[in-house]
């Protein structure tokens, strides 16, 4: 491959890119640098035609360098690599230009410096391309098995397809009970279904399905390795219960004189200090919660320890840690309610009848604090007048920019749920937009704002103040009547905001994962590769994606699941293809490379009488730390070799000629 | 208006995080100035202190070098050894007289916002301090 022959493609990409400069004088101007052989310009390369024209000018023209200036390499990079690889040339003999997102996006008010901006950036792909040489990687074989991290209804979905796919999964759950969230919701909307009654069962799948292996009471803590083959520790928190004898017969459970808030229903009940996390947990097994526990905290009881039949309390349990290897990660850990008392106007925290929607959830619960009777949690009277504030926390400035996205639907479900239990009650919803949009949801609306005693009020209340009898004394400004409305409620909901769980933080970045604005996972794409992520073999299932309800969680899950067999079936990952290289005959072996190496992959070996580098292509994730460093330029990175970097820089730093 | 100064600056930008900041600012259609020009590496630890040394040799008016947040290197220390390189560098420019022209900032794949700020306050202050024209001098232009 001695003479260079580049061909140059200026995308239209419609009017984004064809909109603000001319690409047919870019393509004009790109025909005029050295080594181009062809340049033309279309209204959307990405199209089957715009492919078939490089594919033909590839075979035509026998070109060995192909140059797309359109969108992100991010976008469609592997697109036209793709076309490179069908015309018989080495995906690595491609350079993409990024005059969209980098040029015509945004700077679509000053046209031809626009202009004059893709023409420097493709002089210097141009300048880059002549550098490019053919890269070949390596495969190695994926181990078939997989991580689920979070035991919601995301991860159940998930661990049920992956396992049902003949895929081996470990199912880690950092509460002792998997069902997530959805396991304490009451009815699920728009169909009113018993939560409990669609989710349990699945629990109780996962549970008995050979291929699933449940980690309760267990966190990761650390990935190691990469897609294919990661090692992820996790850590068995003590439950001072030996689970491995425990038959969840509940005698302990019975005779504990500890007694602590709850959890499950959201403080408003009361639990002994060894508890289940709810009735129908999976595992069914206890934990000892030591923080109130008498033999932990005085010393004294041990009544459980006594009373247990198999002799499965041990007080001096210890956290333990075991290694799984598995091919992919799918991350699957939901979301977390807003800290509702950060919103100090609406009083929650401090009012006792100012509660979450969830903690109405639990109200409304069979299986809840009050068997399903709607109380106020101050004296257990029976509320006349209930007000539910859409939008608490959300998509406010102060608090989190976004929607929560199941808050509207949700607040329709607790007018029912108000209405059903109290048909006298007057339920007055303040709300900023109704967002009914998933499918049966506007209907469901409908139905229930037509109530008798539901009024929908366009506006968020102002301060709340308790009066003396516990009740809740507010102004709202309606704002489609211009009117200043007096409330008195017995009770008030709030629909608050969603974020993403305390640990996620440290936990993606053990997975390498981004994060968004609000601090959800990023996507691969925000469209076409919403369950992936930049980490490969770490997938996205539900909420830590973006706030979601549940059908939208389940699809997502199911999604990643999909995704991750896809992943796991095709039996094999490549190297990454930016390998350090090390050239032989300059290399001094002095191992300074060795030194600034993340993952252990250079070593210094003898070589024919000398010492030099060598690279472990496995090991190997093309961050380029090695070549930066190296004094003598014998390490050099694939696709990001010196020669190559530099002479872009030299191109843009000189301009177009 | 017509002969403002307009600088010509070259920027190093990671794939995982800087990169795709950028890209983002795209999506978001927020403008910036268009003096800047996107260098992809796959980390900012990639950067050789010759690569900004050549850029403003061959023409830049200054160079930034832009990264994952500390903590956030998508390889895991990438960009702690970027920041270690660039203090150096920085020594090496402040006897050159060229310190001013090097800046190295965070942008995650979140911060379009913030890259556009950034962008814009660079492209400002090295319009303030005029082109460098170090090409010219050293080819005896």
């Amino acid at each position: 491959m001695s003479e260079v022959r580049i061909g140059v493609y200026v995308c239209h990409c419609g009017k984004n890119i064809g909109g603000v400069i001319n690409p047919a004088k870019v393509a004009e101007y790109a025909s005029t640098l050295p080594n181009v052989v062809v340049a033309r310009d279309y209204v959307y390369m990405c199209s089957s035609p715009g492919q078939s024209l490089i594919e033909e000018d590839i075979r035509k023209y026998n070109l060995n360098r192909v140059i797309v200036a359109a969108c992100s390499p991010r976008m469609h990079e592997p697109t036209f690599q793709g076309v490179l690889k069908r015309a018989g040339l080495n995906p690595w003999l491609l350079q993409m230009v990024n005059i969209r997102e980098h040029d015509t996006w945004v700077h679509e008010d000053t046209p031809d410096k626009a202009e004059e901006k893709a023409k420097e950036l493709v002089a210097a792909a141009v300048a880059r391309a002549a550098h490019l040489y053919e890269i070949t990687t390596e495969k190695f074989p994926v181990i078939k098995s997989a991580v689920v991290i979070g035991g919601g209804i995301a991860g159940i979905r998930a661990s049920l397809d992956l396992a049902n796919a003949g895929i081996k999964v470990y199912l880690i759950e950092k509460k002792q009970s998997i069902g997530g969230k959805m396991a304490q919701l009451d009815k699920t909307f728009p169909t009113l279904d018993c939560s409990q009654c669609i989710l349990t069962p699945l629990m109780v799948d996962v549970s008995r399905h050979p291929n699933i292996d449940i980690y309760a009471y267990s966190e990761v803590v650390d990935v190691s390795g990469s897609a294919g083959n990661f090692k992820v520790k996790v850590k068995l928190k003590p439950t001072y219960v030996d689970w491995s004898k425990c038959t969840g017969c509940g005698t302990c459970v019975e005779k504990c004189p500890g007694r602590a808030p709850r959890e499950f229903d959201e403080g408003l009940g009361v639990r002994k200090a060894i508890y289940f996390e709810f009735a129908q947990a999976v595992p069914r097994r206890p934990v000892i919660d030591p923080k109130h526990c008498l033999w932990f905290t005085k010393g004294i009881c041990r009544v459980c320890e006594k009373v247990c039949p198999v002799k499965a309390i041990d007080y001096g349990q210890e956290e333990r840690y075991v290694e799984l290897n598995v091919g992919a990660i799918i991350v699957a850990i939901g979301y977390e309610l807003y800290d509702l008392s950060r919103l100090k106007e609406y009083g929650y925290g401090r009012f006792k009848n100012v509660i979450s929607g969830l903690q109405l959830e639990r109200l409304s619960s069979a299986d809840g604090p009050t068997r399903g009777k709607i109380v106020r949690p101050s004296d257990g009277r029976e509320p006349k007048t209930v007000g539910i504030v859409l939008c608490a926390g959300s998509r406010d400035e102060k608090h989190v920019r976004y929607c929560c996205r199941f808050g509207c639907a949700a607040a329709i479900k607790h007018i029912y749920y108000i209405k059903h239990a109290i048909p006298d009650a007057k339920v007055l919803v303040f709300y900023t937009d109704v967002r009914a949009f998933g499918k049966g949801y506007e209907e469901f609306y409908q139905k229930y704002r037509s109530e008798d005693n539901v009024f929908f009020i366009r506006g968020r209340p102002a301060e709340i103040f308790e009066d003396k009898d516990g009740s809740l004394i507010f102004d709202v400004y309606d704002s489609n009547t211009g009117q200043l409305i007096n409330v008195k409620a017995d009770l008030v909901v709030l629909e608050g905001a969603v974020v993403p769980p305390k640990d996620w933080e440290a936990l993606r970045r053990v997975l390498k994962v981004s994060c968004d604005p609000g601090g959800f996972a990023l996507e691969l794409h925000p469209k076409l590769r919403p369950f992936e992520t930049t980490s490969d073999g770490v997938f996205l299932a539900g909420a830590i994606q973006g706030p979601k309800d549940i059908p939208d969680t389940v699809a997502h899950a199911a999604a990643a699941a999909a995704a991750a067999i896809g992943f796991l079936a095709k039996g094999y990952v490549e190297s990454v293809p930016y390998l350090a290289v090390v050239n032989d005959e300059v290399c001094s072996g002095c191992g300074l490379c060795v030194s600034v190496c993340p993952y252990d992959a250079i070593t210094i070996e003898e070589r024919e009488g000398r010492r030099v580098a060598k690279v472990n292509s496995i090991r190997c994730k093309g961050c380029g730390a090695c070549a930066a460093t190296c004094p003598s330029g014998a390490m050099q990175q694939n696709y990001f070799t010196d020669t190559q970097i530099i002479s872009e820089v030299v191109s843009l730093a000189g301009g177009a000629k | 208006m017509g002969d403002q100064f307009e600088p010509r600056i070259v920027v190093f930008a990671c794939n995982w995080c800087s990169y795709a900041g950028i890209d983002l600012a795209g999506t978001s259609r927020i403008r910036y100035p268009h003096n800047v020009r996107i260098v992809k590496v796959m980390c900012s630890g990639r950067v050789h202190p010759e690569m900004v040394l050549k850029a403003l040799r061959e023409g830049a008016d200054g160079v930034l070098i832009t990264g994952c947040h500390p903590g956030d290197c998508h390889y895991i220390s990438g960009n702690y050894k970027t920041m270690r390189r660039y203090l150096l560098l920085k020594k090496l420019l402040k006897e050159l007289g060229l310190s001013d022209r090097v800046w190295l900032e965070w942008v995650s794949a979140s911060e379009g916002d913030r890259w556009a700020k950034i962008a814009s306050a660079f492209v400002e202050h090295i319009r303030k301090l005029g082109p460098l024209r170090l090409k010219e001098v050293m080819e005896g232009e």
